[in-house]
């Protein structure tokens, strides 16, 4: 596949509908997806060669190469053979699985069915036998399968919607068009014989950009990105649509987006690679220094020793004979290099990512969803955060709108009171508001203050007034779908507003260009829409003008409360007053208001300006500030009806999360593509904004110089505050030199808002660095309004310039390349679209579970990882470096210390597994009370427990260890006599007194190093004891040497040596002076200088016995300055659409206003009304018949 | 954060077990000042109690050590040094003071002697010394450049075997100017799984007959199989002496066992008196700048005599006894804040 990638460059691509023959000749890909690496043949080749493509491999086999040499080997070739063996086996163990469920995963996809037209008709299909050229059929709600042209929709104009969630994060429906010359290709004869050909742009990864030419019936008619569904987004609203695949599986502007995951590598894993290429040079010292060794005492003893060991015959020179000891040590000395170093780590991160895997506290009720590590490398990174990029929408919000207050003619409804007249806390436990007896309600809206019903049900004019505004100031569209009114908005809060006039008996029920068919408190009531003043950003509002039955008219209109009140009637001003006061405490309480007005109209007035405005719609020229001037022409002098509050729903525990992280001095940004006010919006709700901050920054300039202008300015007052605050705290210091809390309060706090386009500039390379500096002085920085791009961008910038470790979090597609960018990327599954999910590290439900990731497992990972490495390099280097010493007694020759099956045992099974042990196991602090203290998370970010000075420092524990491990037996054994008198400072006795005191010194070393002894760290710490002992007599009994006497030759060695008392005496003795000092030292050091650890562990071991329990870290919402804001994600046109009718049914432009001609796609109304055996759809409003139907309950099912 | 309610969907909730959710009951220690300073001073303690023990005991140990190299012209093997003297013999006199305890050990000692080189070491055939017959035609390359000689396989081949200490003392008391021979003991001196399972002698009665078309090594003045002329049985490849010699060294300056004094009158030891030591001196030691000596040495529960173990355990034990003390002294200075 990669050669014909290769061999062809598609420069454009030619594809002609229903011939696959034609299409056949370019090699297109065809539409199977292949992310699996092996199948069961290429398995092996594969990944052997893969696994010594890894330098640490190599290096084994260059030594396993040296040792078959017999002039230097030092060391048989089992030594080297049974570790790497080992190694092989277990990496390409987890591969093979990990291959395995890619496999499974692409099988899933590819096998996914769709409708294909071959052969002359309509076939199921699977997605990988979908071929460039196939006209396919998509069904509502299905995924499209490959990117194709629609050709036609079952919806009027070709149009067909679609939800592209998955490809950039938005939630809203987009609406794509056929050709018009194609949109009548409704069926499938007539598609058959459809053999337009396309001529188009190669693959590329631009979602918003598409061109090519479709040559039919000999004409040319241009295509764009409006024709097109991409592989990924899902049809909406739409019965059916039949499309042409242009580009299919790879080559898919998805997948090309998804494009090659880059290999993430920690920032242990880099250190490491340093570490090691330092040992390998330290490696090479050693050698060289003991092959000088070797000549020297070759030239002064050797040859005097030649009596007894002629060395002439097979050695030119002393010089020659130190080289090839040199390379004997090599040899010897590999083991500093620890083979089981990089397998040992990987098992560890395994181990750590089924922990987060089984986390029961990252498991998520609602979605059902436990969080997964997808990325099982990258663990120890999450105890190192730094930067948190966070996306908005979906991650830290729900999207879900909640209508939640609103204030009507200044009264505010939505409140919860007790008995005693106190305002309560909603929580889940309150009751909620019956609305039961209304048929049409939707059950999934809660409001919990009754007044409002009782308002609603005393036909309170204000309020009536209020709801018939939500039903008819609009664009939602409805639809009927097992038998219940849906709404289908473009924008949440839409929906919302017009869901809580529904369940409070103003059910907007259909609409045609030309009408709004509302059911009021019970009342089937038509109203003729004569115009709807469409919404854009510069007017934040939008209205309607509408005729009501009786034919006043009336213009309905809902915006942001400063542009509403501006324009509000004189007779209103009070009231405004009222409702302004009412807004602002909406706003403290982090919810998104809107004002309502109305304005009578009179009929001529409004027959001139009906006039105007058809004409200035037919006006070519200026079109838009001239239409803007009549609508505001119109909407003058209206009175307020009062106000709507909106919850954007934050995800559970987000403001909490928020404020623990930053407890943990991790820096969280916001990159979100909403609106500034959206943004800033959440912002305050979320406590990353508050009104105590010094300042809030907006940067929103249009130019790189007002950019420019606006950030150093910015920073030049940050900077000069600063230097106010320092000199007064120079006066103050004497007074308060020890007040820790004085000195918090005086630090100031800054925020950065920052717009889209300004971040253009700001990301530019003379600009970035002063962007970079201000928004790390502040402790909150929002993008608004960005790009993917630009969140990848900004994501480079920090890891660039800032070496610090990055997280990203999202849920979208747009979130897709933050995720890639950041060292670690954080999806959050659960939410329909799952790109961001695939694409990133780790995925969960929610993003307060980001706490317990970074703060619990993150910095467990990452202590234990640092433990690991510490004591294995200690362990290597104790082990190793004894051959070193020994080299001076032994004229320098490379012979070992020890037994060769000690060698090639001791890293593997002797002292593998208690360290293992630890390294998944240990807790320093339980997951509580690093949740806690979540300062604790503060070492890892400044590398403290891991660094190239804590590898000094053991690596010089090792060589002292060894050192010792040598001397004290080499002093005992000089005139070491056994107890019959034979002697025993032989070299095998020498050998196994050594080995023994290592594994016992390494093994309390570990003791020493564990700090949470669980079961398994017993068992594996006293089981490896008992396997050496057990396996040295093992090795050396009679039987073993019996059948292999070459192997076994310490045959009997352990027997004699062991039973020796004098030789357990220097054992102790080697023991206790390797340990002592490192057990003072420890001791003093946590008495003296105790880290936070040290005293969070104190704390937990003292108040053990009391349960602990939870802190409520809940904030009290403060109130805050006023942010009220027409904050909908909102977009302009729609109103069009629907004047236009282009979104509407034909059935239903055909037919008129009124309510029996629109029966035809109400039939589930008359359902309903025979259901319930009223003549009213509603049993409404009446106190009987709602006792009625409280006494039979069973209607209330609808 | 709460202990979940008993609802919802479960059906991808990890299990809630003690192991998967890490809350596996542990015992966490914690080096606090209650446990550590008591600790190091019971360690201490006792260190200098084994130290003073291991002391007294080594000091009750007697150690005669005599050099017999010769490389001082008076001693009496200098003219041994001189090249070409073959069954060269040397008397070395002492006298004892009190009585020698027994049973009393003998022992060789070398210097600057590299038993423990790497090719040194590997040069021998594992199979020839347990007796494979089938190796004695054609020994392992390990012996280079001990393996053949003449073009006849060498048994036992190699540089260890090759370089046996083949030095031969005999010791006499002197009783009124009367030279009275002091009984050897040669049995048993080499390790019980050396003499019976690391070494065998090829099943051939005569033993000489296994050794037909080999050649003894080249610095051996007899063949294996002839090695002890007085006991049949002390021959071969169980030959106590090459049995000592062939457990190698582990450092260069070494000693080993070469006779027990246990028999007759000095089963209890050598009586104060003169002794005079004949050496037939065979072993050249000087190109190396090697010495010889020999030593009679009597040993205790621990072994032989061994003043560094004693001296290493009071140093340590005193040195934990410090360490407490200083502890003490900081944390009476500066208490961990508890109640923080």
């Amino acid at each position: 596949m990669f050669l014909k990638c290769s061999l062809f460059v598609e420069k454009e691509r030619r594809v002609k509908a229903n011939s696959r023959e034609y299409n056949d000749k370019f090699l297109y890909a065809d539409n199977r997806i292949k992310t699996s690496k092996y199948n069961i043949f290429t398995f092996l080749p594969v990944n052997l060669f893969e696994q010594f493509q890894r330098v640490a491999n190599a290096y084994f086999v260059v030594l396993l190469i040296l040792q078959l040499i017999p002039e230097i080997s030092s060391l048989s070739w089992f030594t080297t053979i049974v570790p790497l063996v080992m190694v092989l086996v277990i990496t390409a163990v987890k591969d093979a699985t990990d291959d395995y469920f890619r496999h499974k995963s692409d099988q899933q996809v590819n096998n996914r069915k769709s409708q294909v037209l071959i052969r002359g008709s309509l076939q199921k299909e699977k997605w990988m036998n979908v071929r460039v050229g196939d006209i396919i059929k998509l069904e509502n709600n299905q995924f499209v399968a490959a990117d194709i042209l629609l050709l036609c929709s079952s919806e009027p104009y070709g149009l067909c919607y679609i939800e592209t969630a998955e490809l950039d994060g938005e939630t809203n429906l987009k609406a794509r068009q056929a050709l018009s010359v194609t949109s009548d290709l409704g069926d499938v004869s007539k598609l058959l014989n459809f053999d337009g050909k396309v001529i188009c742009e190669p693959p590329n990864n631009k979602l918003d950009k598409f061109t090519g030419t479709l040559n039919w019936r000999g004409n040319k008619y241009s295509l764009d990105n409006g024709k097109m569904l991409l592989r990924g987004c899902i049809l909406r609203n739409t019965e059916w649509c039949f499309g042409m695949v242009i580009f299919a599986g790879l080559q898919t502007k998805l997948m090309q987006n998804c494009g090659k995951t880059k290999f993430k590598r920690t920032t242990i894993d880099k250190l490491m690679n340093t570490l090691v290429l330092w040992i390998f040079a330290f490696l090479i010292c050693m050698g060289v220094i003991l092959a000088t060794g070797n000549t020297i005492w070759e030239t002064w003893i050797g040859r005097g020793f030649e009596m007894f060991l002629p060395w002439t015959k097979f050695q030119i020179s002393t010089v020659f004979s130190g080289f090839l000891t040199f390379w004997s040590y090599i040899i010897i000395l590999n083991t500093v290099v620890p083979i089981s170093l990089y397998v040992s780590v990987e098992v560890l991160r395994l181990g750590h990512s089924f922990f987060i895997n089984w986390d029961v506290k990252m498991h998520n009720r609602q979605t059902n969803t436990a969080a997964v590590a997808r990325t099982t490398t990258l663990n120890e990174e999450l105890g190192q955060v730094e930067f948190i990029f966070s996306d908005k929408t979906g991650t830290l919000t729900q999207n879900i709108m909640v209508f939640s207050k609103c204030s009507i003619n200044g009264t505010i409804y939505g409140d919860v009171y007790d008995e005693f007249g106190h305002r309560m806390e909603i929580t889940e436990k309150t009751a909620c508001v019956d609305f039961s007896y209304n048929l049409l309600s939707d059950g999934a809206f809660k409001f919990y203050d009754n007044t409002l019903v009782e308002a609603v049900k005393q036909k309170d004019p204000a309020v009536q007034e209020f709801f018939r505004l939500l039903a008819l100031c609009h664009t939602v569209m409805s639809e009927e779908s097992e038998g219940k009114l849906v709404y289908q908005a473009q924008s949440p809060d839409e929906a919302a507003l017009v869901t809580a006039a529904r369940n409070f008996g103003f059910a907007f029920w259909a609409r045609t260009p030309e009408s709004i068919t509302v059911c009021e408190m019970g009342q089937v009531v038509t109203y003729q829409l004569l115009a709807i003043l469409d919404f854009n950003n510069t007017r934040k509002r939008m209205s309607v003008i509408v005729r009501d039955a009786q034919g006043r008219l009336r213009l309905y209109c809902k915006g942001a409360d400063t542009i509403i009140f501006d324009l509000l009637d004189p007779s209103s001003t009070d009231l405004m007053h009222t409702t302004s006061e009412q807004l602002n405490e909406f706003a403290g309480e982090g919810l998104r208001t809107l004002a309502l007005a109305y304005k009578d109209l009179d009929e001529e007035y409004c027959d001139v300006w009906m006039k105007k405005f058809l004409f200035v719609s037919a006006v070519l020229e200026n079109r838009e500030d001239q239409l803007a001037a009549l609508y505001e022409e119109i909407e003058r002098g209206m009175k307020l009806l009062g106000a709507t509050a909106i919850e954007d729903k934050l995800q559970e525990g987000v403001p909490e999360t928020i404020s623990k992280l930053n407890l943990a001095n991790i820096k969280i940004w916001v990159l979100t593509g909403d609106k500034q006010e959206t943004a800033v919006n959440i912002g305050y709700s979320c406590n990353m904004l508050r009104d105590d901050m010094t300042d809030v920054f907006v940067v929103s300039g249009h130019t790189l110089t007002e950019v420019q202008q606006q950030l150093r300015e910015a920073k030049e007052r940050i900077l000069s505050l600063s230097r106010v605050s320092d000199a007064r705290n120079d006066e103050e210091n004497d007074m308060f030199a020890d007040d820790s809390v004085f000195e918090e309060a005086i630090i100031t706090e800054y925020a950065l808002v920052i717009n889209g386009h300004s971040l253009a500039h700001a990301l530019e390379p003379q600009l970035e660095i002063v962007f970079l500096d201000l928004a790390c002085l502040c402790k909150t920085v929002i993008c608004c309004r960005v790009t993917p791009m630009q969140k990848a961008q900004v994501v480079e910038l920090v890891r660039k310039h800032k070496r610090a470790v990055t997280l990203a979090v999202g849920d979208g597609a747009n979130d897709v390349s933050m995720i890639k960018t950041s060292h670690i990327g954080v999806g959050i599954s659960g939410q329909e679209g799952m790109q961001a999910v695939l694409a990133s590290d780790y995925s969960f439900a929610q993003f307060r579970y980001l706490q317990r990731l970074l703060l619990v497992h993150g910095r467990w990972s990452y202590f234990r990882m640092s433990n690991f490495l510490s004591y294995f390099f200690y362990k290597n280097f104790a082990f190793t470096l004894v051959h070193f010493w020994y080299g001076f007694f032994c004229g320098f020759s490379a012979q070992t210390v020890y037994d060769q099956w000690f060698i090639t045992l001791f890293n593997i099974v002797y002292t593998s597994l208690p360290v293992l042990a630890m390294g998944l196991f240990d807790q320093d602090v339980n997951d509580q009370n690093s949740l806690r203290h979540p300062s604790l998370y503060k070492s890892g970010q400044n590398n403290l427990f891991f660094n190239k000075r804590q590898f000094f420092l053991c690596t010089v524990h090792g060589m002292t260890t060894s050192f010792l491990l040598f001397f004290i037996p080499y002093g005992a054994f000089s005139v070491m006599v056994k107890e019959d008198g034979s002697h025993s400072s032989d070299q095998q006795t020498f050998s196994i007194t050594i080995a023994t005191s290592l594994v016992i010194v390494v093994s309390v070393q570990i003791g020493l190093d564990t700090h949470y002894w669980t079961a398994v760290n017993h068992l594996f710490v006293w089981g490896s004891l008992a396997m050496y002992f057990a396996i040295l007599f093992a090795m050396q009994s009679d039987g073993l040497f019996g059948v292999f006497s070459n192997i076994f030759s310490f045959v009997g060695a352990a027997r004699n040596c062991l039973s020796e008392k004098s030789v357990w005496l220097v054992i102790l003795l080697t023991t206790a002076v390797c340990i002592v000092p490192d057990l003072f030292v420890r001791s003093i050091r946590a008495s003296l200088f105790p880290t936070q650890t040290d005293k969070v562990r104190q704390l937990q071991q003292s108040c053990k016995s009391q349960r602990p329990e939870e802190q409520n870290l809940r904030r009290a919402r403060r109130t805050s300055s006023r942010r009220s804001a027409y904050a909908f994600s909102h977009q302009e046109g729609f109103g069009e659409l629907i004047t236009s009718g282009k979104n509407m049914r034909t059935s239903r432009v055909s037919s008129t206003c009124s309510y029996e001609r629109t029966a035809p796609s109400s039939k589930w109304i008359e359902n309903v009304i025979k259901r319930t055996n009223a003549v009213s759809c509603i049993s409404f409003g009446s106190p009987n018949k709602q006792h009625q139907s409280l006494k039979q309950p069973d209607r209330l099912n609808c | 954060m709460t202990t979940m309610k008993e609802e919802g969907n479960y059906a991808n909730r990890p299990s809630n077990t003690a192991f998967t959710q890490q809350r596996l009951p542990a015992w966490q220690p914690m080096l606090s000042a209650g446990v550590v300073i008591p600790g190091f001073l019971l360690i201490g303690l006792a260190f200098i109690g084994i130290g003073v023990g291991l002391l007294i005991t080594s000091r009750s140990i007697q150690v005669l050590e005599l050099d017999y190299t010769g490389t001082e012209t008076s001693s009496p093997c200098y003219q041994c040094t001189m090249s070409n003297q073959s069954n060269c013999v040397c008397k070395l006199s002492f006298s004892i003071g009190t009585l020698f305890k027994g049973p009393v050990f003998f022992y060789y000692g070398l210097t600057n002697y590299f038993q423990n080189q790497r090719k040194y070491g590997v040069s021998k055939d594992f199979n020839q010394l347990i007796g494979d017959v089938s190796y004695f035609k054609s020994p392992s390359s390990d012996c280079q450049p001990y393996q053949r000689v003449n073009g006849k396989p060498i048994v036992p081949c190699g540089a260890i075997a090759n370089s046996m200490f083949n030095d031969t003392f005999k010791l006499y008391q002197i009783i009124n100017g009367k030279e009275e021979l002091v009984p050897f003991d040669g049995k048993g001196i080499a390790w019980w799984t050396d003499y019976n399972i690391k070494y065998r002698n090829p099943d051939y009665t005569p033993l000489k007959n296994a050794f037909n078309d080999t050649e003894k090594p080249v610095f051996w003045t007899k063949p294996a199989y002839e090695l002890d002329t007085s006991d049949a049985s002390n021959n071969g490849f169980i030959n106590q002496d090459f049995l000592v010699w062939m457990r190698r060294a582990a450092l260069p300056n070494f000693r080993k066992l070469y006779r027990r004094i246990t028999e007759g009158n000095y089963k209890d030891g050598l009586p104060a008196g003169n002794y005079s030591l004949e050496i037939s001196y065979n072993y050249p030691v000087i190109s190396f700048e090697g010495t010889k000596k020999v030593t009679f040495s009597n040993v205790s529960w621990m072994g032989g005599q061994n003043e560094f173990l004693g001296i290493a355990y009071l140093v340590i034990g005193s040195m934990c006894v410090v360490m407490s003390v200083v502890m003490l002294i900081v944390y009476a200075k500066f208490r961990f804040p508890e109640e923080d």
